[in-house]
């Protein structure tokens, strides 16, 4: 089958190995995404910091491109696209003038049919349901999942899982074995876009995060947005200097752990682009029962 | 500049709608004026045909509102008045009778702000329509055949 | 021939700045039927009043029309004028130029003939008013009060010092409500339980007070004066008269690990139980749902020790119907618990507990007798943090409006837990200090100037657990919105208070109002606060809005003065403004054609069949009868009856369509 795909900036850059993951997992269970044709960027941060109209009709054209094709769900692995994707397509169906507007504005009509999936609801849609019969190896370990801002916020708008001590990575996890760890900052800021412009703070949010993942025992953090893993992973070295003692912990996409646990090599999955080598202990190929331990999962 | 001023009855009940538009006067909020009151104990006590009355007599517009469900201080005034108006809606769009002119709503005795919005929603739509003449010459009509 | 007088009001200027009361008088004067027609300043003083009466008996007006404010203001204070100069006050009626017109329209010509329309209107509706008697009700001198905690309490006391007899209706097994649960009161700290009880026992023991506990009001009918109720009885599975309340069965009942609500979960209590030592009645009452025996149909341990053989498992809840002249709501509030809020972890955490929770621990016969211990492992906290409006005054949390007791309630709790433990340090996160009854700023302003509690200004964003200690992580906003993390060995919400559960439910079987919020609506905020909407039902307490106890007490007895009022009279006058089925000469006796429709509809059962004999006894038509002692006047069977055989006095055909037609037609 084919699905509408959108990788946005990141993934064709700095985070290629997320978009390497993403479509090699696809693959694997005969899903094609298919780029939308001559996409643009979604503006991220610095549209909608700058002019309202501009950060709408971006994403915009990318949704009417989506519909021109022909396709309903459209894969945005990116968290800041899936969430400039989402409030644009929010935006626009409440408001009718302003649907008017940004067609006007970009001479094409957006008549709301597309159906915008972060990774994790492309994950639950279409792979986790036929995963259990196709792991080779399971991923028996502690992981911290790690959702970020912009993939549980606005909670009104997203819809997705709740904004406090989400829960969607973690179940997909340990349908793969591993053991989801419970853990404080699940959501807290890891300093977005500072990464350039002010690396310290960054050291110091995103050093906060990895070490209370590695204080509870996470032998590995899952991240679902490039940006996430680019704090986490390229700015080891700053974190660790702010820790004061050097994390060993690897950052993994959550596509790059389901493509582990289905089989697809490490090379596929890209993980000679990290900056923290993922050198996952080899464990006991046994295979323990899970015991997905019965959380209430209020999915608001 | 359209001359046309829509002459408007609203029923209300005496007490949600009433004391509710008793707010939006206490709250100094202003609304179209074109709109007038006629008091009853409930909406359960509107017979419909005051409707067609009020439209014979040079009603453009018509609005019937009361409690919200559950809130009738009769209990269940509200209920009656909404079921008659669901079947008497029908029977009026079958004969031709422009339904769009009659709003049917609930407005609370604390809901001062509604009540200026409804009313003033209400208006605008009703100038819009334009002036209800149709409806008297039809009734003039009947009148002239049977007086001869 | 009508002569109706026309009064218009400039009402200061509320009137007059937009609409011209002179030309109003001008073009009303020359109404057919209309005698006098004049305006003046202020309608409701003394001299305007007086210009009224004197007119009527001058004029010999047969209708007044007073166009002045909303008849919901002063429809009552004109009708008496009118019926002091001898005029039925039935024949008053007023036109609402003020809400209605001057306040909501701009000052021009459009808006002067709208106050035209409007008291042509009333005028035409005047005409065709008839004098109306007010009809005289019996009253039942007994007043039933729903909720036995400090508040029903108070109001069953005045009430039955007053002579008359109260029935109260407590749905927990014992009365006393959440004031029972407190260990101490602000400002003065009394031991909360020893203020109470002997007000609990001598309600219990007031030959005046029948008291129901662990029971409900299932519905009510009827009208003020004359109401009935059907109460439940829920089923104790005990013969009350039997039982001693020795305690033994609680002592022997195995099922051991039921969370006791009276402290808040953080003990454990018996299937068969009393909910505290000094509860009233202090007699048990056998949880159904938790109970081995009515589970699994096993084991009867408590009716075998029993020594009075008071165990009854075969009980039934049992309804029984009072008839009842008042009612007073006093059913109190509820607050929020820890699960309510995500980022503090959804309740997870042992040692994140509520204000409740923490008095339960702070109180002599709580959990832990007193002594300040952590509900996880029962060590001594040396750091609390306190956080003051926990979802109160939060609008994303969808509680606008401010809990009032929690400042208090939290500078308390402070100073109780460092009068405890001396080493230890109380942290208050807060927005504001509100602390504005007698001698509370001076309380709060101990628990820091004494007590060394830390108040931050500023709100807590997350809480989390790591290695057994909570981390708060607040701002502090008076030192530029600085982070401030706390480790804390315990952490207490001061949460937002909400009406009690199942208030909704009760207020739609009771027919009065509330809010959003699901508190009872009072009749005026300002004016009527323990009165609502629905005669005869009055309010005390929390469950019109989140109090402190002194205001409570003080509501209940301002309640119970309204019902000792009510029945200080033998009987009641009602308003005559009911629905007549008319009778009419032989044969026809009545247009109606006894179809029994309007029986089906009306709300309050008013509704009879009423046969029409001939002189020798046969039944010759049976025809609608309106019980004019019950109807309430809605009119429902007005507008149904097919016929047209029913008309409401006041809201007469006649009048209605003169009405529709003065309003439309211009002069």
């Amino acid at each position: 089958m084919k699905l509408g795909f959108y990788p946005g900036c990141s993934l064709e850059g700095m985070s290629r190995e997320y978009s390497d993951s993403v479509v090699a997992l696809a693959k694997r269970f005969d899903i094609e995404l298919v780029q939308i044709p001559d996409w643009n960027c979604c503006g991220a941060t610095a549209a909608h910091n700058l002019n309202k109209e501009l950060s709408l009709s971006l994403p915009a054209r990318n949704l009417a491109l989506a519909e021109k094709e022909g396709f309903t769900d459209v894969v945005v692995p990116c968290a800041a696209c899936y969430s400039r994707f989402s409030t644009t397509h929010h935006e626009l169906m409440h408001n009718h003038d302003l649907r008017h507007k940004i067609n006007e504005v970009m001479e094409m009509e957006y008549k709301g049919t597309i159906n915008t999936l972060n990774v994790i609801q492309f994950i639950d849609k279409y792979i986790i349901d036929k995963i259990e019969e196709k792991i080779v190896k399971k991923f028996n370990y502690k992981a911290a999942c790690y959702y970020g801002c912009l993939l549980v916020r606005p909670n009104n708008i997203l819809g997705f899982d709740r904004a406090e001590d989400p829960q969607t990575m973690d179940v997909v996890m340990r349908k793969i074995g591993a053991d989801s760890i419970d853990w404080a900052f699940k959501t807290e800021c890891c300093g977005a876009g500072l990464s350039v412009s002010a690396t310290n703070t960054v050291a110091r949010l995103s050093g906060k995060i990895v070490d209370d993942a590695e204080h509870r025992g996470a032998e590995v953090i899952i991240v679902a947005c490039p940006m996430c893993h680019s704090n986490l992973d390229m700015r080891r070295s700053e974190i660790n200097k702010y820790l004061g003692k050097k994390v060993t912990t690897p950052i993994l996409y959550i596509t790059q752990a389901l493509g582990l646990a289905v089989g697809i090599s490490e090379k596929e999955l890209g993980f000679k682009r990290h900056f923290v080598p993922v050198n996952l202990p080899i464990k006991a190929e046994t295979i323990q029962k899970e015991e997905v331990k019965t959380k209430k999962v209020e999915v608001e | 500049m359209n001359e046309f001023e829509p002459k408007v009855v609203a029923f209300v009940c005496n007490w949600c709608t009433y004391a509710g538009a008793d707010l939006t006067g206490t709250s100094r909020i202003k609304y179209a004026p074109n709109v007038k009151i006629i008091r009853f104990p409930c909406t359960g006590r509107i017979d419909f045909m005051l409707i067609l009355k009020a439209f014979a007599k040079g009603a453009d517009g018509i609005i019937i509102s009361g409690c919200h469900p559950n809130d009738c201080h009769y209990t269940s005034g509200n209920f009656h008045a909404k079921r008659r108006w669901m079947v008497f809606r029908t029977m009026l769009d079958f004969l031709g009778v422009d339904v769009n002119r009659i709003t049917f709503s609930w407005v609370s005795a604390a809901e001062g702000a509604r009540w200026a919005e409804i009313v003033n929603t209400t208006v605008d739509g009703i100038r819009m329509l334009g002036p209800y003449d149709n409806y008297r010459k039809m009734v003039n009509q009947e009148t002239e055949v049977n007086n001869g | 021939m009508a002569r109706i007088g026309v009064f218009i009001c400039h009402c200061g200027e509320n009137i007059s700045a937009t609409v011209d009361c002179a030309k109003v008088a001008e073009v009303t004067a020359n109404i057919p039927g209309v005698a006098v027609s004049v305006d003046y300043k202020y309608m409701c003083s003394d001299p305007g009043q007086n210009m009224i009466k004197e007119y009527i008996e001058k004029e010999k007006l047969t209708g007044v029309v007073v166009a002045a404010c909303s008849p919901r203001m002063h429809e009552p204070t004109f009708r008496r004028a009118c019926g002091e100069a001898g005029l039925n006050p039935f024949l008053c009626e007023m036109a609402n130029l003020r809400e209605h017109c001057s306040w909501v329209h701009d000052k021009n010509e459009a808006t002067t003939n709208k106050a035209i329309d409007i008291v042509r209107t009333l005028v035409e509706k005047v005409k065709r008013n008839e004098p109306l008697m007010p009809i005289k009700v019996p009253v039942t001198k007994t007043a039933l009060v729903i909720g036995g905690g400090v508040a029903g309490i108070q109001s069953a006391l005045d009430i039955a010092n007053c002579g008359h007899k109260v029935i109260m209706v407590e749905k927990d097994p014992s009365i006393g409500g959440h004031m029972s649960q407190l260990s101490e009161t602000f400002p003065t700290l009394d031991c909360s339980q020893c203020i109470l009880t002997p007000r609990m026992v001598e309600v219990a023991q007031h030959p005046n007070i029948t008291l129901y506990t662990y029971a409900e009001v299932e519905s009510l009918d009827g009208f003020i004066g004359n109401f009935k109720v059907k109460i439940r009885k829920k089923a104790k599975s005990l013969d009350e008269k039997l039982c001693t309340g020795c305690g033994l069965c609680t002592t022997k009942c195995p099922a051991k690990k039921i969370p006791s609500e009276f402290d808040q979960g953080l003990s454990n209590r018996t299937a068969i139980y009393v909910p505290f030592p000094q509860a009233v009645p202090n007699k048990p009452v056998i949880d159904k749902e938790h109970c081995t025996y009515y589970i699994k149909g096993k084991c009867k341990v408590c009716e075998i020790v029993c020594p009075t053989k008071a165990i009854r498992f075969d009980q039934e809840d049992e309804i029984i119907e009072v008839e009842v002249g008042a009612l007073v709501l006093a059913t109190g509030f509820d607050i929020k618990r820890a699960n309510f809020f995500p980022e503090y972890g959804y309740g997870k955490y042992k040692d994140l507990i509520d204000g409740l929770q923490f008095e339960r621990i702070a109180s002599a016969s709580g959990p832990t007798l007193g002594e300040i211990r952590r509900p996880s492992d029962g060590q001594i906290p040396k750091k609390i943090v306190f956080l003051a409006c926990a979802g109160s005054r939060d609008p994303a949390k969808g509680i606008e409006y401010c809990s009032k007791i929690c400042c208090m309630y939290t500078a308390k709790h402070a100073i109780l837990y460092k009068h405890k433990v001396h080493d230890g340090t109380a942290y208050i996160f807060y927005m504001d200090i509100r602390a504005a009854g007698k001698n509370y700023d001076e309380f709060t302003r101990r628990a820091i100037e004494e007590d060394g509690a830390k108040y931050i200004r500023g709100r807590v964003s997350r809480i989390y657990e790591r290695d057994g200690k909570l981390i708060v992580v607040g701002a502090d906003t008076l030192m530029n919105a600085k982070t401030v993390e706390i480790e804390a060995d315990m952490v207490v919400l001061a949460t937002a208070g909400v009406a009690s559960p199942g208030a909704e439910e009760l207020a739609q079987k009771l027919h009065v109002s509330y809010d959003q919020h699901k508190f009872f609506a009072e009749a005026h905020p300002k004016l009527r606060p323990v009165e609502t909407n629905t005669a005869g039902i009055f309010l005390a307490g929390a469950c019109q809005n989140v109090k402190d106890i002194p205001e409570s007490v003080a509501q209940a007895s301002g309640a119970a003065v309204k019902v000792c009022g009510l029945f200080s009279n033998d009987e009641l006058t009602r308003d005559p403004s009911v629905a007549v089925v008319n009778r009419t000469a032989p044969p026809l006796f009545s247009t109606c054609v006894g179809c029994f429709l309007c029986q089906s509809v009306c709300p309050y059962q008013a509704i009879e069949k009423e046969e029409i004999k001939s002189r020798d006894g046969k039944i010759l038509k049976t025809v609608a009868f309106i019980n004019p002692s019950v109807c309430q006047g809605c009119g429902t069977c007005v507008a149904l009856c097919r016929s047209k055989s029913i008309d409401i006095l006041g809201y007469t055909h006649k009048q209605v369509y003169a009405e529709v037609d003065a309003l439309l037609n211009t002069l």
